[in-house]
């Protein structure tokens, strides 16, 4: 199939179609499910119907005895062969407590999902069917949920590491918190629970491992959003040394942080496969991602701001139960710290603040990073407090910000958790986005809407987020194990084609087409001609994956890196065959020229071939055009925006008309217009559903009230209006293309943005705090008891 | 027990001995090898599974594949046999309609129902025939726009 793509005249900003879609149109891409190898066989996984219990005796007689079955194992089985899952970010200076978390439970079930068995069979089905037959005696114990409840005294405990469930307890401070609040004229308070959300990337996890025992080596072809992490991790647990390891990513159908994550299911695959001899399959079934995947969020939060009488937030003060679920997963201990705390004073000039954060088990799915992971969760809190202040102070919303804002800055601006934000014009797209709402129009509206007993509501959101982790020393003295720098490798080929190998891990973000564009922009050559290979330990250089809207924010300028140094060899050839002085080499459009002489010049392609048959090389020069390079950025990258929503609210019945969302986002130089607005309408979307429908409920025994999709309400087209998206433009000053990323952005301000503005629209009944999500039931009954109080 | 069917797929007739219990989806995927239709649920909600049986678009998961014996069946593999794309596949490719691609063959199968019954379909009818279709990546409007440009190109 054709998939030439025309060249504009700069490629790098200009919103070229897709390279991948063709592939995926068409059905021809293959997932980790539609992968199918000789003699393979199908695991199916038992999984606890129990939240707490001791497992008393497991028979699994009759299931090996099934038809098709080869083999049932629990977790006696796996000593020896393979360890406990560990936890990857090992938070500094907060008494971190982790249990040990088995692949296949061990005497004590901890989470409904909980892996307790396996069989291996023939078929799917015979797999399927086996599995119901294996008998668990267990003795139920008392479950805990919530993770404020979960650290009372009395609350049943999960792990005898972790005193009165305890998993860590962190806390960031800076400034004089204390003498903001003893000089405040007005204190306002909130509590708010970030509920539990399920991450449902429409790709379910899946794993197929094939080891063989001849040679020692094992191939996994895993829906991972980090083969080299899984490789790194999966060669710890299960002794096989990295270079008889090969991971394989092979098309991934979304992440958003749940694929970050090794789970039960992938130990437990790989060991199946090591015990046999055979390659094996498992993947989820929807309702066992629900229990096995990872969740996301789960906060319950106090918090305080102190201001003065004329709008001036002088502190905030908070603390978060944040629960883990049973056992740590792979990044959650950094995600309600570091990506958590340290953004608390978000786009704001806010002189001290104050964060405890208890990390908590609880009978529940392990959480894990979910879209933004962390940033949300401060955002809202941020957000919503702020909306209180105006309220208390009767201003306006979006004047009160103002006032408050960070004043713009090109080239770092110190905050009072420690970091230095990279570039920022915060008032610019508050400016912008009230500008293109006619927010000045809007409140009139409102107000004479207001009159005619209507319920509409504007709200105000803005942010700045973390991404594009990070410093690897950084990475480091935050307890993450591993490093966040990104690599890249440009071969250039005879006839003028490149491979670009890069070892980061998109799975959906499209930059198989914006990284041949960097190349593309950087060299003169088609994006067509340039192949952008990644997601296999096997080919690709080390990288640490693709998460934190980290992927063009670090493997994008490893990538620049590496085609400049392409350009300098490029450089160095030409000066060579043209016989003239490497300082007079120029490049422009394509050319490398002699200065004063365009029509003396070599193309990338005349460079590329003579590189390659190294017929006439200057002396001490290497054949071939290849470059590589490790890049660790020198900050994170940071960036923000200003949204805004208008929502009616029924009053008879409480459903929440969404009428309007307007999206302002800057993420520095936009290298494709077209996915930076896809990435924001997605982001968007997920941020609306916790605001407005997803809630993974437990009942107080452990079970998963929400267990399907028949029973978590995800967004639907027809429940959605178009999202405005807008920009503005600051680069990073340390990024050398000036780019920031977008993946998450949408999600980190949507929620806070959309509750705002159905909190507004209900002020006057003097509604101040509903639960998310905002369903008609608990809008409807908020609305009840405001009236008659 | 072993049933005997015989189904057309994307024009080819398979005939083959089936466990009653198989659905189509499965049979589509396992026993044919066509892996383009997705599994994204299993409740029949995430409609990733959307496939064309005689004319209709219908959830291969909810169907078995006795169900679809005699029937012609058309997936995501038909539509673009010869490697050009047809209309609607064009216009997701467009209008950047998909992101990690997992929903996008169900997405395709709707749209090409709802463009059969309705060849100019505004942006709420649009979103309503979708509503049965979930992607989690685009937020819906590049999915919108892309049903917009199909039907401007004339459907299929």
């Amino acid at each position: 199939m054709a998939t030439t793509v025309a060249a504009p005249a700069r490629v790098f900003g200009s919103g070229i179609k897709r390279r991948e879609d063709p592939r995926l149109l068409t059905g021809t891409a293959k997932y980790t499910a539609d992968i199918t190898l000789p003699g393979q066989l199908y695991a199916a996984i038992l999984r606890s119907p129990h939240g707490h219990a001791r497992i008393r005796n497991i028979d699994t007689a009759s299931a090996k005895a099934a038809p098709g079955v080869v083999a049932a194992f629990t977790s006696g089985d796996t000593e020896g062969v393979v360890g406990a899952i560990p936890c990857a970010w090992l938070v500094p200076n907060s008494d971190l407590k982790t249990a040990p978390y088995p692949p296949l439970a061990k005497g004590t079930v901890r989470y409904v999902g909980d892996a307790v068995a396996v069989v291996v069979a023939e078929s799917p089905a015979q797999a399927a069917d086996a599995v119901d037959l294996i008998e668990v005696d267990y003795e139920l114990l008392p479950a805990t949920v919530d993770p404020e409840q979960a650290v009372k005294p009395g609350a049943p405990q999960l792990h005898q590491e972790a005193p009165n469930n305890i998993a860590f307890h962190w806390t960031v401070a800076g400034g004089d918190v204390d003498a903001a609040f003893s000089n405040a004229d007005v204190i306002v308070r909130d509590r708010i629970i970030q509920q539990r959300l399920i991450p449902n990337a429409m790709e379910p996890r899946g794993a197929l491992a094939h080891y063989l025992p001849a040679t020692g080596e094992l191939t996994l072809w895993n829906t991972t959003q980090n083969p080299h992490i899984v490789r790194f991790i999966m060669s710890l647990v299960c002794g096989i040394p990295e270079d008889r390891l090969r991971v394989i990513a092979p098309e991934v159908g979304g992440g958003f942080g749940s694929k970050i994550p090794q789970i039960q299911g992938d130990f437990i695959t790989v060991f199946c496969s090591m015990k046999l001899g055979r390659p094996v399959k498992w993947i989820e079934s929807r309702s066992e991602n629900y229990q096995s995947t990872t969740h996301g969020r789960d906060h319950v939060q106090d918090v305080e701001m102190a201001a003065t009488k004329d709008g001036r937030i002088l502190g905030l003060r908070c603390t978060v139960w944040a629960g883990m679920g049973a056992y740590l997963s792979t990044a959650a201990p950094g995600i309600p710290t570091i990506l958590h705390g340290l953004m608390l004073s978000g786009p704001y000039q806010i002189g001290a603040v104050k964060e405890d954060v208890y990390g908590v088990y609880s009978n529940t799915t392990p959480v894990e990073a979910y879209r933004g992971a962390g940033r949300p969760e401060a955002t809202f809190m941020l957000e919503r407090v702020i909306d209180r202040l105006a309220d208390e102070l009767k201003m306006d919303p979006a004047e009160l910000r103002k006032k408050n804002l960070i004043p713009p800055f090109e080239n770092g601006h110190d905050v009072v958790t420690g970091l230095k934000y990279d570039s920022g014009n915060y008032p610019g797209a508050l400016d912008k986005v009230l500008a293109h709402v006619d927010y000045a129009g809007l409140r009139k509206e409102q107000a004479e809407l207001r009159k005619k007993g209507r319920h509409v509501g504007v709200g105000v959101g803005l942010y700045v987020e973390i991404c594009g982790l990070g410093p690897s020393q950084v990475a480091g003295a935050v307890g993450f194990q591993g490093g966040l720098w990104e690599s890249a490798i440009v071969r250039f080929h005879p006839s003028g084609k490149a491979h670009v190998f890069i070892g980061s891990s998109p799975h959906g973000q499209g930059e198989e087409t914006t990284f041949a564009q960097i190349v593309a922009d950087e060299l003169g050559v088609s994006v067509s001609d340039v192949k952008i290979v990644h997601g296999d330990t096997e080919t690709t250089p080390m990288g640490w994956g693709t998460y934190g809207s980290r992927t063009a924010a670090v493997s994008g300028a490893a990538l620049a890196v590496a085609t400049r140094k392409i350009k300098e060899k490029a450089k160095l050839l030409t000066s060579h065959l043209l016989e003239a002085a490497v300082e007079d080499i120029e490049y422009a459009n394509g050319k490398f020229f002699v200065r004063g002489f365009p029509e003396k010049h070599k193309t990338i392609q005349d460079i590329a071939l003579m590189a390659n048959v190294a017929w006439n090389m200057p002396q001490g020069m290497e054949p071939g055009l290849e470059a590589s390079t490790f890049y660790d950025p020198p900050n994170f990258v940071f960036p923000f925006g200003a949204h805004v929503a208008v929502v009616e609210v029924d009053s008879e019945t409480g459903d929440i008309q969404l009428k309007r969302y307007v999206a302002v986002d800057d993420c520095g130089h936009q290298i494709n217009p077209m996915i930076v607005e896809g990435q924001v309408h997605g982001g968007v979307v997920q941020g609306i559903g916790q605001a407005l429908w997803e809630h993974a409920v437990y009942a107080d025994n452990g079970q998963l009230l929400t267990g399907s999709m028949n029973d978590y309400a995800l967004p639907r087209a027809d429940a959605l209006p178009d999202i405005e998206v807008l920009s503005t433009v600051t680069p990073s000053p340390h990024h050398p293309l000036g780019v920031k990323g977008i993946g998450e952005a949408g999600t980190i301000v949507s929620t806070c943005t959309v509750y705002n503005a159905v909190l507004d629209a209900l002020k006057p009944l003097g509604v101040k705090s509903i639960q998310m999500p905002l369903t008609p039931e608990r809008v409807f009954n908020a609305m009840a008891t405001a009236k008659g109080a | 027990m072993a049933l005997p069917v015989s189904i057309s797929v994307n024009g080819r007739r398979y005939d083959r001995e089936i466990e009653p219990r198989l659905l189509l989806v499965h049979f589509l995927r396992d026993t044919l090898g066509l892996t383009g239709t997705k599994i994204g649920c299993d409740t029949s909600q995430c409609g990733a599974c959307t496939v064309q049986l005689d004319g209709v678009a219908v959830k291969s998961c909810t169907c078995l594949a006795a169900q679809a014996d005699g029937s012609s069946v058309t997936t995501i593999e038909g539509l673009a046999p010869d490697g050009k794309l047809d209309p609607i596949q064009e216009a997701f490719w467009e209008k950047h309609g998909l992101q990690c691609g997992f929903c996008t063959p169900g997405m395709i199968f709707a749209t090409r129902a709802l463009l059969d019954a309705n060849r100019n379909p505004s942006a709420e009818q649009i979103r309503h025939a979708l509503e049965g279709n979930l992607c989690r990546c685009t937020g819906y409007q590049n999915i919108v726009r892309s049903v917009q440009a199909a039907a401007a190109a004339g459907g299929r």
